[in-house]
């Protein structure tokens, strides 16, 4: 596979390490000269020096024959407009974008940029699995193939409790995949019985999610 | 009489602000950088404001500062910041989140002009206009 990244801060140089050492084709672009003077002792070629939001740059280093295009500069314009080019000038297939600012993500929806990482967005998805009073937990996102993953913790005054997995009802598009009880996960069968504590693990099509966690959330903040 | 919208008012951008003021529009600016309201109060007998003007002090990517400076409302959109990459994101996105009708869009590198171009934005390119200018006083040597 050959891959571009534009931008050679931390993340740039350590996804361009990685990729390498699978075997991969990589090339980076960095715009800060003595930045690029530093990266270059060690990727050597597989650095070039100029600004990725420039045409001609990013034709030097190959755009039109990449298989994946990754900017992970700390600009989110920037990233915005490599991901925008590469994907509608230079029809490269795949790209990866970086948000620094997750205020800025709605703006790579909107002009169709995805995936948008956001670190932040991916702490907050840590936070939310360890701390288990978020409830719902977004397990894995796969936007193309239409699919999510995601857990459902059973709260205490669930009404699904005491129910075997074959008589919840669930909206077309879900299925229950596995259940972690004690910290031992295991795939159900139809008449597993869901305890108070479980977390849930389910495959949905995309807008589920509300549905479920009613389906899931405790009575009691109905009936206090 | 429309309401135009400008983001960046350095040297173009308050020159084409001020100049629409006087012709009657509702002209409203959002520059992150408070020296550029001085700017627009140079050269005119009254402050911005008295004269009928709107400043917003914050970034164009900002959707806070976008909404209070009025691009729900805009007519005119016009993007002028010293960012290329400023100016192409935060037009595309007037264009097609907000809706504005007219969004214009100053791109300083030519290369990228022509491409956006092609995808529908209008973009103003001044380096195209310096090299033509050149050249055209060149055409005698």
């Amino acid at each position: 596979m050959y891959v571009v990244i534009a931008g050679a801060g931390k993340v740039g140089w350590n996804l361009a390490r990685e990729l390498m050492s699978k075997r991969h084709e990589v090339t980076v672009i960095e715009s800060d000269r003595s930045r690029y003077l530093t990266v270059e002792q060690e990727l050597e070629h597989a650095i070039q020096y100029g600004d990725a939001t420039e045409l001609w740059v990013l034709e030097r280093a190959g755009i039109s024959r990449a298989d994946l295009t990754i900017a992970v500069t700390g600009d989110d314009e920037d990233n915005l407009l490599i991901c925008q080019l590469a994907k509608e000038k230079y029809l490269c297939e795949r790209i990866i974008a970086r948000v620094n600012n997750p205020r800025n993500r709605q703006y790579f929806e909107l002009l169709g940029i995805q995936p948008a990482v956001s670190a932040t967005d991916l702490i907050l998805r840590l936070i939310e699995h360890e701390v288990p009073s978020y409830g719902t937990v977004h397990l894995l996102d796969l936007r193309d193939e239409q699919l999510e993953i995601i857990e459902v913790e059973v709260p205490e005054g669930s009404p699904v409790i005491g129910r075997r997995v074959s008589d919840i009802t669930l909206p077309d598009g879900a299925l229950i995949i596995s259940i972690l009880r004690d910290g031992k996960g295991f795939v159900p069968k139809a008449d597993t019985v869901i305890s108070d504590g479980d977390e849930v693990l389910l495959v949905l099509d995309p807008g589920l999610e509300d549905s479920i966690t009613e389906q899931f959330a405790s009575d009691r903040r109905d009936a206090a | 009489m429309s309401f135009i919208l400008i983001v960046g008012a350095g040297r173009v951008g308050s020159t084409v602000a001020r100049t629409m003021l006087a012709n009657g529009h509702d002209v409203s600016v959002l520059d992150e950088d408070p020296l550029s309201h001085e700017r627009l109060d140079s050269g005119m007998d009254t402050t911005w404001e008295d004269a009928g003007g709107r400043f917003t002090l914050g970034h164009g990517l900002e959707i806070d500062a976008l909404r209070e400076a009025g691009i729900e409302e805009a007519d005119v959109f016009i993007a002028a910041t010293d960012g290329d990459n400023t100016n192409l994101t935060i037009a595309q996105i007037a264009g097609k989140h907000y809706e504005v009708p007219r969004v214009i869009c100053r791109v300083m590198d030519p290369a990228r002009v022509e491409w956006y171009a092609e995808q529908g934005l209008h973009t103003i390119c001044p380096t195209s206009y310096a090299i033509e200018m050149f050249e055209r006083a060149l055409e005698e040597v």
